[in-house]
Formats: structure tokens, sequence, C-alpha cells
């Protein structure tokens, strides 16, 4: 089955792993803009790293026949630093035109304080007046279920945002109705360690149906799997589940979801 | 949409690993009781009961998102007046 994988941050991975992705079914993926495992000193290393992510990723993906997507911003965490963030955020723009450029993201929270939410809502700002569809990190662990409301809050506060635009990821147990039932689209986020197994996963799509709901693999630095995704395919089928059910959530809904992107231009395999 | 298995094949399958999951939190428990000192009072180990029993409830509410608020931090609705944004 082919597969998108909407949350995947390739720029920690080997050429290897895009071959091996390829192997298993990817056709497309997006990357979000996040933290590099340390705090950067200046805008002109987040201007190195969108040149990262809108040139040399999407070249390295074709070499497989992975279309590669990707979302600018300043992450939650080095958000704690207004002025660099502010920087940044008046930066963004000069690659807002660049082909494979879906949106603003991921911002979002991460301990869930006043400077992270302040970054937020002016990123929120520069998604408005650009016209560009959002996507949303929410908070691990137990900041999730708070972080997620102030999310939430402060996008259902601004009439200009459009929640059938907005991508709210690594969703759970606790904050996937919620959000779904808001208008927003919610991604899960497969992880070995902190977040969702494949098995909770399908115990999440079985209770809230299959609709706006995503499956990514994060795949980033950290310990994760960018392979996560086929492990549930594999579970969903192990469940019984169809066939046409399973590629809504890691095939349809990705792309109906990026297709709002007036930059989305993906072409179907088969 | 609900789960196209019934709860026997359910059973079946898991079986073993949900023994397997009880035994390392038995041996966790075990480990902390080994270990030299005391943590009876750290928050964590009244939050550890307190997950174990809601296992054990036979309760209409998810037991996965009894757990997930359970370790979650507290929401409070008037976070925008706190931070004046
Ligand atoms: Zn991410």
């Amino acid at each position: 089955m082919y597969y998108f994988d909407p949350h995947i941050h390739m720029v920690s991975r080997t050429t290897d792993d895009y071959e091996t992705l390829a192997k298993m079914g990817c056709v497309g993926m997006s990357e979000p803009a996040f933290w590099a495992g340390f705090d950067r000193g200046s805008v002109d290393s987040f201007r190195d790293y969108f040149r990262q992510l809108t040139d040399f990723e999407p070249k390295r993906a074709a070499q497989y026949g992975i279309q590669h997507y990707t979302w600018l911003c300043i992450n939650a965490k080095e958000a704690e630093n207004v002025e660099l963030s502010r920087e940044v955020i008046k930066m963004i723009p000069e690659f807002l035109d660049k082909p494979n450029v879906l949106g603003i993201g991921e911002i979002g929270l991460n301990k869930n304080t006043k400077n992270e939410s302040t970054i937020f809502l002016e990123h929120m700002e520069l998604a408005i007046e650009y016209n560009q569809q959002i996507l949303i990190h929410t908070p691990h662990l137990a900041d999730k279920y708070q972080g997620t409301r102030m999310i939430l809050d402060m996008l259902t506060a601004d009439s200009r945002v459009d929640p059938s635009r907005v991508l709210v990821d690594h969703v759970e147990e606790h904050t996937a109705k919620e959000v779904l039932e808001r208008g927003f689209w919610a991604g899960m986020t497969l992880s070995p360690v902190t977040k969702c197994t494949p098995q909770r996963a399908a115990d999440i799509i079985e209770l809230c149906g299959a609709e706006r709901l995503l499956v990514n693999s994060a795949g980033d630095w950290g310990p994760s799997k960018p392979t996560a995704v086929p492990d549930l395919i594999l579970e969903m089928r192990r469940r019984g589940h169809s066939e046409a059910l399973i590629r809504q959530v890691v095939y349809d809904n990705p792309i109906a979801f990026f297709s709002q992107s007036q930059n989305f231009t993906f072409t179907h395999p088969e | 949409m609900s789960i196209p298995l019934n709860s026997q094949e359910v059973l079946d399958r898991e079986y073993l690993e949900i023994r397997g999951k009880i035994l390392e939190l038995a041996a966790s428990l075990d480990r902390l009781e080994r270990a030299e000192g005391c943590v009876n009072e750290d928050n964590r180990m009244s939050l550890i009961r307190q997950g174990l029993q809601i296992l054990l409830q036979d309760a209409n509410e998810s037991k996965a998102s009894q757990i997930q608020m359970l370790f979650s931090r507290v929401f409070e609705d008037n976070w925008r007046e706190k931070f004046n944004l």
C-alpha cells in the first residue's frame, strides 16, 4: 500500500532511510521545522536550515521517488528566546514561495510558558497574513493536556483561523476527541518511547473514526522509527480493518489536508 | 467504528503480552523496594498507585484516557489572564 508520512524530520535521517521508506510504500512526506537538539544562535542559522528544508531535502527524497514538502517556523522550545523568534518570523516570508512549502509549522507549546504562547500567537498572525495552513506541535507527557487546551483556546479565539486548514499533531487518548470535535485535523505520532504505539493509534481510530485523522512517524533525531506508519498499516490489517479504511488514514487524509495549500502539487503514483 | 475482532480473539492475541507487561510492572516495583532509601513520599509513587487502581476499575470511561489525565498537569481556564495575553 502507498502511504504518505505527514510529519517526519528527514534532516535527522540518512539516505538509507529514504531508500527503506520508498521500499515500504512511502511516496510522499511533509517535514515541519523543529528543534535541532540544541538552541541555535542566530537568524542565519535558521535561514540555512530553511534552505536545507526547501532545497536539499526535496532533491534527496526525489532520488527515491518520494515527494517532499515542508513547513517553516521557529519551534516552541527555541520560542523561549522571544527576540530571536521575532527575527526568524520576519525572515520566513523569504521562503514561503518555495515550491515545497505548505505552511507554518510545527508551531506550538513545549512547557506551556508565556513566551511560548506569545510566539505562538505571532506565528498565527504570520499564517493569517500570508494565508498559510498551520501544523501544530502539542507538548509531550504531563504538559500535553494543558498545552493542547491552551493551543485550542488561542486558535478558536481568532475567527480568522479556519480549523479545517489546521493540523494538530501528537494527539493521544485524552486530546484527540476535542481536537476533532472543534473541526481541526488531528495527527497521531507513533513513537517507541513517550508517545503512541501502533496498537493505541488503532484504538484511537476505532474510537474517534477516521475522518480528519492522520498518522505519522515523527522520525526525528531522538528514539524514533521512521517506518512506524507501515507498523500501523499491519496492525490495522491484523485486526481485520478494510484496506479502504487504512488507506483513508495513511494516504487519502493527508493528501486531502495538504491539498488546501496552493503549493501542494502531489502526483499520485498510480 | 468498532474493533473487528471479538473479545475472545483479542484475549487470545494479547494474553501473553498483558501477562508480560504485568510482570514488568511487578519487577519494577520489586526493584524499587530492594533499592536503598524510601520514595514513599515522592508524589510520583502516589500517581503510580492511583494508576494501578484505575486499571482494576469497571468504568464506562476509557482506562487509557483516565491514566492520561492522572499523569497530566491541570488546565486552568483563566491562563490567558494570568499571562496577561
Ligand atoms: Zn515534529
